[in-house]
């Protein structure tokens, strides 16, 4: 199937997988610190692993990013 | 109120731009712009909007200055070692403009203050570290219904957006929930290149200006990221998050309570 994963087509010999292991085939090594957006829907956390994601799919990873300083 | 001879030179490179011109200059001097976190994004923000001629500016932090602070928060010199944040930057931002009224927090913005300490500000500038403290300005921000500049950095990455309560997607409609605090990286771990905070926090700086103006676009309901490995410069677009436990129709966050800080625990911060 064809997925498009930040903007860029993805080929994957499958048929059908999860969002969970779609971004261990990404090689995402922390999806914790990430945010899933599915056809344009933000994915709770907890549904990774049921979510599933089929050909044609978008899909953007949205990283967790901190820095600046301690509040206050 | 009007321009004095001298800010009519001081800000000529404003005044010749057909957006901005006295109007929005005059717009700049009677803005109120607050930065929370005066470090790496805090610092060139300060520096950028001081410069500008926001006639007050707010600036938060409870730190001291600290070495390793020196690599990125430029608005702290080798001097302010051991000096507060808020003080130091106080002092700069005096110097590069004495227009610009400054009001300095030296405290923790909490559940219980940060409301408080918000209100009556035009925008906020977000310039935090933790998770937490970033879900907390959101959060805050929402429910006093004041715009502000999300900023993020990482190693070589950078991400902003702007956010307009109620108009354009919020922080949480985006990542929902602090990430779980065993996973987050620490700032020993990851590191930042000195110049992205910069990048980033002239990009916030940017936003604020932009704002206060009304000139432009801001980054509302869209992320910018970049990596700074590849210069490469990326939009995601998104609509409100229908769910989003704060703005939403179905919001549940009402009033605000702290969260376990997920961040770097290095005593002087990142
Ligand atoms: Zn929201």
């Amino acid at each position: 199937m064809k997925v498009t994963v930040n903007g860029e087509d993805t080929v994957i010999e499958k048929e059908q997988l999860t969002v969970t292991e779609l971004l261990k085939f990404m090689k995402v090594d922390m999806p914790d610190m990430v945010s899933v957006e599915l056809n344009g829907s933000f994915l709770e956390r907890n549904n990774f692993e049921t979510t599933k994601v089929k050909d044609q799919d978008s899909l953007e990873f949205l990283y967790f990013m901190g820095g600046g300083s301690k509040l206050g | 109120m009007n321009l004095s001879e001298e800010q009519i030179e001081r800000y000529s490179r404003h005044i010749l731009l057909q957006d901005v011109g006295v109007e929005g200059q005059m717009k700049l001097l009677n803005a109120k712009v607050l930065i929370i976190g005066a470090g790496g994004l805090g610092a060139p923000a300060a520096m950028y909007l001081a410069a500008a001629g926001i006639g007050t500016i707010g600036i938060a932090d409870k730190d001291k200055v600290d070495i390793t602070n020196l690599q990125r928060q430029i608005i702290h010199f080798t001097k302010d070692i051991n000096v507060s944040k808020v003080e130091s930057a106080k002092e700069k931002m005096n110097l590069i403009n004495p227009d610009v009224k400054v009001v300095t927090y030296n405290e923790f913005l909490m559940a219980n203050n940060i409301r408080e300490i918000i209100r009556g500000w035009d925008f906020i500038i977000d310039g935090t570290d933790s998770f937490a403290s970033k879900f907390l300005i959101n959060d805050a921000c929402v429910l006093e219904n004041i715009p502000f500049s999300h900023g993020g950095i990482l190693r070589f990455d950078g991400q902003t957006m702007t956010i307009k309560p109620k108009e354009s997607a919020c922080y949480r409609c985006v990542f929902i929930k602090p990430p779980p605090a065993d996973v987050v990286p620490t700032c020993s771990q990851a590191g930042v290149l000195g110049a992205i905070a910069g990048m980033l926090g002239t990009i916030q700086a940017a936003e604020a200006l932009k704002f206060v103006t009304g000139v432009g676009t801001p980054l509302y309901n869209k992320l910018l990221s970049f990596d700074a490995k590849t210069m490469r410069f990326r939009e995601v677009n998104f609509k409100k998050n229908k769910k989003c436990g704060v703005c939403s129709e179905n919001a549940v966050i009402t009033e605000l309570k702290d969260e376990e800080q997920v961040a770097c625990d290095l005593p002087a911060g990142n």
